[in-house]
């Protein structure tokens, strides 16, 4: 079984509610760890050797946020900066992380068909997580769909309570598939064939 | 066996040893305690102490002279010079006040005009060592009242010394040339004219402080370097001694000489080892003080008159309070406060044993005199601590500042309950953010004024002293998942600590330290949650020197964390380490050696180097190395 690491970030956490009902619907799995990042790191001190000691110790990487701006909130890009050291994560002996999985999971308040040509946002949610797949691939990571909750802002109680449940589902899925079949038309990670099926 | 010295040490310390502890347990002062040995072992009780009472009761009084000693020492000049106001004017007010009420009640009485003028000054006296101790037991010096009294003890101090030297002029014989002698008799200035004399007290005050720079701080630092531990003990002594022998050479009352040299020392490194090596000297002297006070009470002269004397002793503390009571509305203390500050100096003083004996020397007044006013003063004197506590329990509790008041639980579910000791300019900054968040405290405090204040806000308050069980309880320390220790001292705060932590071990302590060695007693008492005063706001202000310097500031914000990071590492493994190897005699020593370690960790770390973080060096030099990788640049 493979450990997973959700790296959390929410500056307000205490007032999100999407992101509270998906951490809580895995923090209790074996395997599981969730690092919250704005709890830990209030000051954006962040303890780098930390931080790369927990990397070590996790085989799926787990970037959980809401999508503020098209992109994740400073903390977490402040985490990026700063673990994915040069000479550690890539560049000459950057090996630390090879092999290992990536995504994002992130709440968006427009909905899917406002991230598409068509819609206000004109790009898809993949087009605007390019940089996380790029920086997964630098550090040779194999950078899976993103898991997303879509249109939050009129997400009603029964759609929610299936978008958390799936979110459990996908991390277990996570953590018992030696690999992730995807195929070209996964644009989220609940099109992935294994998932799909249970939707 | 009676009458050899070593019997005399046993009774009195068995005294002590018996009967404090008693005192304690019923919750009496322990001045009171004290003072009921003394009644218990004097000549009319059991006997086991006789007429030298007298004598013992002068040795003891070098227990008031160690007292203010120490009290100069926690006074730094600058302070000093500005409670001048207060002591003029509350202590002016007050003696020249009770003089004159009590020169006119003697003069009521048909008594001489001198002998009257001689009464009222011994009654306008009071007592230094009764007062203070009680003040201190209670860690009352910040209050209001606690200054108040402190003034007026320092202001009848410096005037009990024109007080000495006027008698003479009130005297037209010789008079009964040896009595017991007092130091006095040392006194070589007597016969100089007065402008002579007052440029010889000058001349001494101006003396200790000079000594005390230039003689005393480097003696210590002499004695320092021998790393003999009893050497300091000697040297401790020898400059309260020395001091008191120079005033009386000149004098001056040994006591505000000895108060003059704890100031010029205050700020002095070796101010924590003449503290630590002094004070219990001064709590047996002190203690021995007040049981020769209880030993002197003479039962054969009450029982000749004994509802003249009861009538004499009421009347005595009466005037007296009276006119503290007004000296406390002239100078718009509150209500309590003002009861606090009546009933504590309402008393006649050791000075007035000294002042006595003098004016039977000198034949102003006879013996009868003599015995009956030595009789009103130590009554007077035992009667301070009972009439403090009638005070505390039956008067304070009714008039202004209560204990606590019921107030509606108007607040949203008290989920967990939080308990603030303190609230001082630190404990009242924690409050403040705690309510900006919803959270209200339960606040303890001994402050009056300032409960008042917070219970017009709103707060929940209780008055009083912390250190007191019962008024914890009371608080709801019980149900309180928190406490926060806020207080200024460290001593209460260790003593609050190790007193909770008993009967509540799972309580979360936060406390706050004072500095380092603070924090590595509280680390050691197992208390995880300790919070420097010494640390963040240095970190602070040095940051926005090196950022007017010209240093980025996110630079020093993040420098700042890592130097408070690995300030708080090292905190904690010292506090781990078992004392060190030496045995640090001197605090001071001590604190060199750990500045020095401190220091030499930084400079072996080198200037605090910048992480590699948003640092492109790196990666230029491997570009160098292998130009055509083109990979080897963080993704700019």
């Amino acid at each position: 079984m493979k450990n997973v690491l959700i790296l959390f970030a929410h500056p307000r956490h205490e007032a999100s509610r999407v992101n509270q009902a998906l951490l809580e619907s895995v923090r209790d799995l074996p395997g599981v760890t969730i690092h919250d990042l704005y709890e830990k790191y209030p000051d954006f001190f962040i303890d780098v050797p930390a931080e790369k000691a927990l990397l070590d110790q996790h085989d799926t990487i787990v970037w959980q946020h809401p999508f503020y701006w098209y992109s994740c909130p400073p903390l977490l890009k402040q985490w990026i900066d700063l673990v994915l050291e040069f000479g550690w994560a890539y560049g000459p002996g950057g090996h630390a992380l090879q092999g290992k999985q990536c995504l994002n999971a992130i709440t968006t308040g427009g909905s899917l068909a406002m991230y598409c040509a068509q819609g206000s946002n004109v790009y898809s949610v993949n087009d605007f997580l390019r940089p996380f797949e790029q920086t997964a691939a630098i550090c040779g990571m194999e950078y899976l769909p993103p898991f997303a909750v879509m249109g939050t802002h009129k997400l009603e109680v029964n759609d929610l309570k299936r978008e958390v449940a799936l979110y459990a589902e996908a991390i277990q899925l996570l953590q018992q598939s030696p690999s992730i079949e995807t195929d070209e038309g996964c644009a989220f990670l609940t099109d992935i064939p294994a998932l799909k099926n249970k939707i | 066996m009676t009458g050899t010295i070593l019997f005399e040490a046993m009774i009195f310390l068995a005294g002590a040893v018996v009967c404090v502890p008693l005192a304690k347990r019923f919750g009496l002062s322990s001045v009171l305690g004290y003072l009921l040995a003394g009644i218990l072992i004097g000549p009319y009780l059991l006997g086991f102490v006789g007429e030298e009472g007298d004598d013992i009761l002068h040795f003891a009084e070098f227990g008031v002279v160690m007292m203010l000693f120490l009290i100069g020492l926690e006074i730094e000049p600058a302070n000093f010079w500005k409670m001048r106001r207060i002591i003029l004017g509350m202590g002016g007010t007050q003696v020249l006040l009770t003089m004159l009420l009590s020169f006119l009640v003697g003069i009521g009485l048909g008594l001489d005009w001198k002998v009257s003028l001689t009464i009222s000054m011994a009654v306008a006296l009071s007592s230094t060592a009764i007062t203070l101790q009680t003040i201190k037991e209670k860690g009352h010096f910040d209050t209001t009242y606690g200054v108040s009294s402190f003034s007026i003890l320092l202001f009848q101090d410096i005037v009990v010394i024109l007080m000495l030297g006027s008698l003479p002029l009130l005297t037209n014989h010789q008079g009964h040339s040896e009595g017991d002698g007092h130091g006095e008799k040392l006194n070589m200035l007597e016969n100089l004219p007065l402008g002579l004399q007052t440029l010889a007290i000058v001349v001494s005050v101006v003396l200790i402080v000079l000594l005390g720079r230039y003689l005393i701080v480097p003696m210590l630092r002499g004695v320092a370097t021998t790393g003999v531990r009893e050497l300091l003990t000697a040297s401790a002594l020898l400059i309260v001694i020395g001091i008191s022998v120079l005033m009386e050479l000149v004098g001056l009352s040994p006591a505000l000489g000895a108060f003059l040299g704890g100031v010029v020392l205050a700020n002095s490194e070796f101010k924590h080892e003449l503290e630590s090596t002094l004070a219990p000297f001064k709590d047996l002297l002190l203690g021995l003080f007040f049981m020769a006070v209880g030993a002197s009470i003479n039962f054969v002269v009450i029982q000749q008159n004994p509802w003249g004397i009861v009538g004499l002793v009421v009347a005595v503390i009466l005037l007296k309070a009276l006119v503290l009571w007004l000296v406390g509305a002239l100078f718009k203390l509150k209500l309590d406060q003002r009861l606090l500050l009546t009933v504590g100096l309402a008393q006649v003083g050791e000075f007035a044993f000294v002042l006595l004996s003098f004016a039977f020397q000198l034949a102003i007044v006879d013996q009868q005199q003599l015995d009956i006013l030595l009789l009103i003063t130590a009554l007077t004197m035992t009667l301070t601590p009972i009439l403090g506590l009638v005070n505390e329990r039956l008067l304070l509790p009714r008039v202004g500042t209560v204990e606590s008041i019921k107030r509606p639980i108007d607040h949203i579910a008290k989920t967990s309950k939080v308990v603030l000791i303190g609230f001082g300019h630190f404990g009242s900054t924690v409050g403040r953010f705690l309510r900006a968040h919803g959270v209200e405290p339960t606040i303890l405090d001994y402050d009056s004024n300032r409960v008042d204040l917070l219970r017009q806000m709103g707060f929940e308050v209780y008055y009083g002293d912390a250190t007191r069980m019962d008024l914890l309880e009371s608080a709801g320390i019980a149900e309180a998942n928190m406490v926060i220790i806020t207080v200024g001292s460290p001593d209460t705060t260790m003593t609050l600590v190790k007193m909770i932590k008993k009967k509540y071990p799972d309580i979360q302590f936060m406390v706050r330290a004072k500095n380092r060695y603070d924090a590595y007693d509280l680390i050691n008492t197992g208390i995880q949650n300790v919070y420097r005063s010494s640390l963040d706001t240095s970190v602070k202000l040095a940051s926005d020197v090196l950022s007017k310097m010209g240093f980025r500031k996110y630079t020093l914000q993040w420098q700042a964390r890592n130097f408070i990071k690995m300030d708080e590492e090292s905190l904690r493994e010292l506090a781990e380490k078992p004392k060190i190897d030496e045995d640090y005699i001197f605090e001071a020593r001590r604190m060199i050696r750990e500045q020095e370690r401190l220091l030499e960790e930084d400079l072996n770390r080198g200037v605090l180097v910048f992480d590699n973080h948003w640092d492109s060096e790196q990666m230029r030099a491997a570009h160098k190395n292998d130009t055509e990788m083109g990979r080897g640049h963080k993704p700019q």
